[in-house]
């Protein structure tokens, strides 16, 4: 289980990325970052917090739930649906320029998912696409604009990205199995 | 962020889906089914405070509104609940239906199941029908009321205003008063409120009360006052006129004269108490105006929450039987 981003290299790669939201979003006015639950949620958080310190400005946070939005979701004929848990989007996105935060981009089914949830909350002036680990393999023409690491993977791979907020400890790894998706 | 709530379950034993293909009743529920509808029915309340009130879940899903008793309530808020989640709704009343012609209740059923609907919401004033349909029917079944046993969603969304206001179901004190005898509401509400360990209370005129409710771990009583007392919540039932055939209770004013929740009577209850009924209202006989109107009062937020409590229900079922390993 080689572990490919430890404590310290998340917290820098996280300070570097809001350094390059701040020279690629002169003024920052308008920002604002939307995470998608649950580990997107915990990463826009953080970056919250860094953009705070480093601009002395609070950004508007919301978090995402794509459930609702899922291409797979009526594929299945019998099974249990995935839970659903609330989106929180406490402000108008209309007009803002709307960081999306994902920890792992793989398909990009769920940023698929999540663009058009937030079309459905507004129409925002730009949205910006920022994830920790980028491992490859789209099926769907999305690309971030921020990247944490790009992570060359095998299909067979999965990339489990464990933070404090949810797992106790902050750590990415690169797992060979496929039993578990690494974040769609 | 809504506020954290606690329910009779823990983190880690939660359900993670219904273990059924239907939603015939709360008395086959277990109480982490019951705390994932909640949980669930939150995160839709969600979808109807945007701007744009409507997502794609159930593209494509057909559902069936079947019913056989006068409903405005239920009914539109089981198809705004279908429509906000982007089901096709197809709405059939009995008056404009082959049942005035003499077609029996599976008949129709099997009629309407060739054309494959997803799911049958359905209302009826027999007890059991729903069963009936479960049995006969692929379809996901969902009982929107049947006679005088059982209403799980009414019971849902009532428990899901209780938890937002309260921020949980155990050890309050929830008193039920009125009309016991016929009421479905009444019924799921009891299963419901005892597993998730409310200390629930009933109270009504004595012909008026099942034989055997303590049966159901309830409190029975028709000394109001001995039921409002500290009182969390206050659950008025409606005096339904409609299916009293004998006297139950001589006139409409000693019945609110003595069982009618009044001002004076709300004082008795916790400061805090809230005043739920799950409609139609019959003011001046099971509630005076005041309290209907007043501050106490969560009777419009019930009416909200069963749009977001239907999703919930909808959703879950829509993928068919889930976990039925562990049931």
């Amino acid at each position: 289980m080689p572990v490919v981003m430890d404590a310290d290299r998340i917290g820098r790669t996280l300070t570097r990325i809001a350094h390059e939201i701040v020279e690629r979003n002169r003024g920052m006015d308008d920002v604002a970052l939307v995470g998608v639950r649950t580990r997107g949620d915990h990463l826009a958080r953080r970056l919250g917090r860094i953009l705070r310190d480093i601009t002395g400005r609070d950004v508007p946070t919301g978090v995402l739930d794509i459930t609702l939005y899922r291409d797979d979701l009526m594929r299945h004929a019998v099974g249990p649906q995935p839970l659903v848990r609330r989106t929180d989007i406490p402000f108008s996105i209309d007009d803002r320029r709307i960081l999306l935060v994902d920890d792992v981009l793989y398909t990009g089914r769920t940023t698929r998912a999540a663009l058009d949830a937030l079309i459905d909350f507004g129409r925002p002036r730009a949205i910006q696409l920022i994830v920790l680990v980028d491992r490859g393999h789209r099926e769907l023409p999305i690309k971030a604009d921020y990247v944490g690491k790009n992570l060359p993977t095998a299909p067979d791979e999965s990339v489990q990205v464990y933070l404090q907020e949810s797992d106790g400890h902050d750590e990415v790894v690169l797992q060979a199995s496929v039993e578990q998706g690494g974040g769609a | 962020m809504s506020a954290p709530v606690t329910t009779a379950v823990d983190e880690a034993r939660a359900a993670t889906a219904l273990r059924r293909k239907d939603l015939l009743g709360i008395a086959d529920l277990a109480p982490d089914e019951i705390a994932l509808v909640l949980d669930t029915a939150e995160a839709m309340k969600e979808v109807g405070e945007r701007p744009i009130k409507k997502v794609p879940a159930l593209r494509g899903k057909t559902v069936v509104n079947l019913f056989f008793e006068p409903s405005t309530r239920t009914r539109t808020s089981f198809e705004i609940a279908e429509k906000r989640l982007s089901a096709d709704t197809l709405n059939i009343a009995v008056a404009s239906s082959s049942v005035v012609k003499g077609e029996t209740l599976a008949d129709t059923a099997l009629n309407l199941e060739a054309m494959h609907p997803d799911t049958i919401v359905l209302r009826h004033s027999s007890s059991g029908a729903c069963h009936l349909l479960s049995r006969i029917c692929r379809s996901a079944i969902i009982n929107a009321g049947d006679g005088m046993h059982e209403h799980p969603t009414q019971a849902l969304l009532d428990a899901f205003t209780i938890r937002e206001r309260k921020k949980r179901l155990a050890g309050l004190k929830v008193a039920i008063v009125g009309d016991l005898l016929h009421s479905r509401v009444l019924r799921s509400n009891i299963h419901l409120l005892t597993k998730m360990g409310s200390d629930v209370w009933v109270c009504g005129p004595p012909t008026l009360i099942p034989a055997d409710i303590a049966r159901f771990g309830v409190r029975a009583t028709s000394r109001i006052d001995e039921a409002v007392a500290d009182a969390d919540v206050i659950m008025l039932l409606r005096v339904q006129l409609e299916r009293m055939e004998g006297a139950f209770f001589p006139s409409l004013r000693e019945y609110f004269n003595v069982f009618g929740m009044t001002e004076a009577r709300l004082r008795l209850a916790h400061p805090d108490v809230i005043i739920m009924h799950p409609g139609p209202m019959n003011r001046g006989v099971e509630i005076a105006s005041e309290v209907a109107d007043g501050p106490y009062s969560v009777i419009l937020e019930q009416v909200a929450n069963g749009v977001a409590v239907r999703m919930a229900v909808l959703y879950l079922l829509s993928g068919g039987a889930g976990d039925e390993a562990a049931a």
